[in-house]
């Protein structure tokens, strides 16, 4: 889908970078990049520099930048773009085989419930396609800064602590890079994805579904080396707060 | 920035931080922080990072540290300039964000979890 986007924009001095988030790196994101076969930059952040240089803390997440290298929206929910043929809303409920289990439904009827502003989010990108540094909702510097996310001292060492645990990991050393993740998550509490990072890498059962379980194997719940899950918490934090919807 | 030691060359210091050294200090956007020996041709990690504020955590095992990103004015953006992005394809080759400069850009993180 953003592959159509690409191609209806980039006669207007446009370029879509998609950026992948794995510690896993190339061999993570394969699969789904050979799918989509892109014909723009597609790009493997294997240590989430997104996280240091643009404050990325949920996927999926877009920042815009000007034809002069500056940041005209700083990272915010980037949703996806409407389907060609349908007035449908994107995120919508596709067909889903039976025999899924409770908790992958239970995931997909909180994620249903995030807040989606496909229409205001993707009316905005057009219009700044069109009219560059024109547009509304191309931001002043001051405004990006303000409005890029929260970071303290702790966030920062949190940071420090999340690519320390994505490098043992890739090292083979799994235990510590737990207690380095750990860390990552109590000092950067708004991450969802420093979480779902860890999580991930948490894989129950071997099938296409393991890395999206995301939570503790309900045969042996007392192993999972982590606080929450993701139906854990997004049920505690609400689904309504998973994103901050688009603000022009 | 991921480190194996904590004396680094310029370069590396730059790319891995996204702050550049210069005869004033370390510096991004409009802002300019003292650091020691900043016309060196090496950097030494930890001065600099407490000059920086910048956190600086070692592993318990290997020659291994990360040095974490800054926390000025308590944002995540010190400048609205966009910082340097090197990073590969699925194929390792090195991508540069710089290259496209002249064209509008939306860069898009998403994740295969």
């Amino acid at each position: 889908m953003w592959q159509n986007l690409r191609e209806a924009y980039k006669d207007q001095n446009f370029e879509l970078v998609t950026v992948g988030l794995d510690t896993l790196g190339a061999e993570g994101c394969r699969a789904f990049i050979e799918a989509a076969n892109p014909g723009h930059p597609s790009l493997i952040d294997q240590h989430h520099v997104m996280a240091d240089l643009f404050g990325v803390v949920n996927i999926p997440s877009s920042i815009w930048i000007d034809e002069n290298g500056m940041i005209v929206r700083p990272a915010e929910a980037a949703p996806a773009p409407p389907k060609p043929d349908s007035a449908g809303v994107g995120g919508t409920n596709m067909g889903v085989p039976s025999e899924i289990p409770e908790r992958m439904m239970q995931m997909m009827v909180e994620a249903a419930k995030i807040p989606n502003s496909q229409a205001a989010y993707h009316a905005a990108l057009k219009d700044w396609v069109e009219k560059g540094s024109a547009s509304e909702f191309a931001m002043s510097a001051d405004k990006v800064i303000e409005r890029s996310r929260p970071r303290n001292e702790n966030s920062a060492l949190g940071h420090a602590h999340f690519e320390l645990a994505s490098e043992l990991e890739i090292r083979g050393e799994h235990d510590l890079a737990i207690q380095h993740f750990r860390q990552a998550h109590e000092l950067v509490p708004d991450s969802w994805t420093f979480r779902r990072q860890a999580w991930s890498l948490e894989k129950v059962g071997d099938g296409p579904l393991a890395r999206f379980w995301q939570g503790p194997n309900p045969e042996n719940p007392d192993d999972w080396p982590y606080e929450g899950g993701w139906l854990e918490d997004i049920k505690r934090e609400g689904a309504e707060n998973y994103n901050e919807g688009f603000n022009p | 920035m991921l480190l194996s030691t904590l004396e680094v060359s310029k370069a590396d210091f730059e790319t891995g931080t996204g702050w550049q050294l210069k005869p004033e200090g370390a510096c991004k956007g409009d802002i300019c922080i003292p650091i020691p020996d900043s016309g060196a041709d090496m950097v030494d990690v930890k001065s600099t990072a407490e000059a920086m504020n910048l956190p600086l955590v070692a592993a318990a095992s290997a020659n291994l540290w990360a040095l974490g990103p800054e926390s000025i004015g308590g944002k995540a953006l010190v400048t609205a300039e966009a910082p340097e992005l090197e990073l590969p394809d699925v194929d390792g080759n090195l991508f540069k964000l710089s290259n496209l400069k002249g064209k509008r850009i939306l860069v898009y993180a998403w994740a295969p979890y």
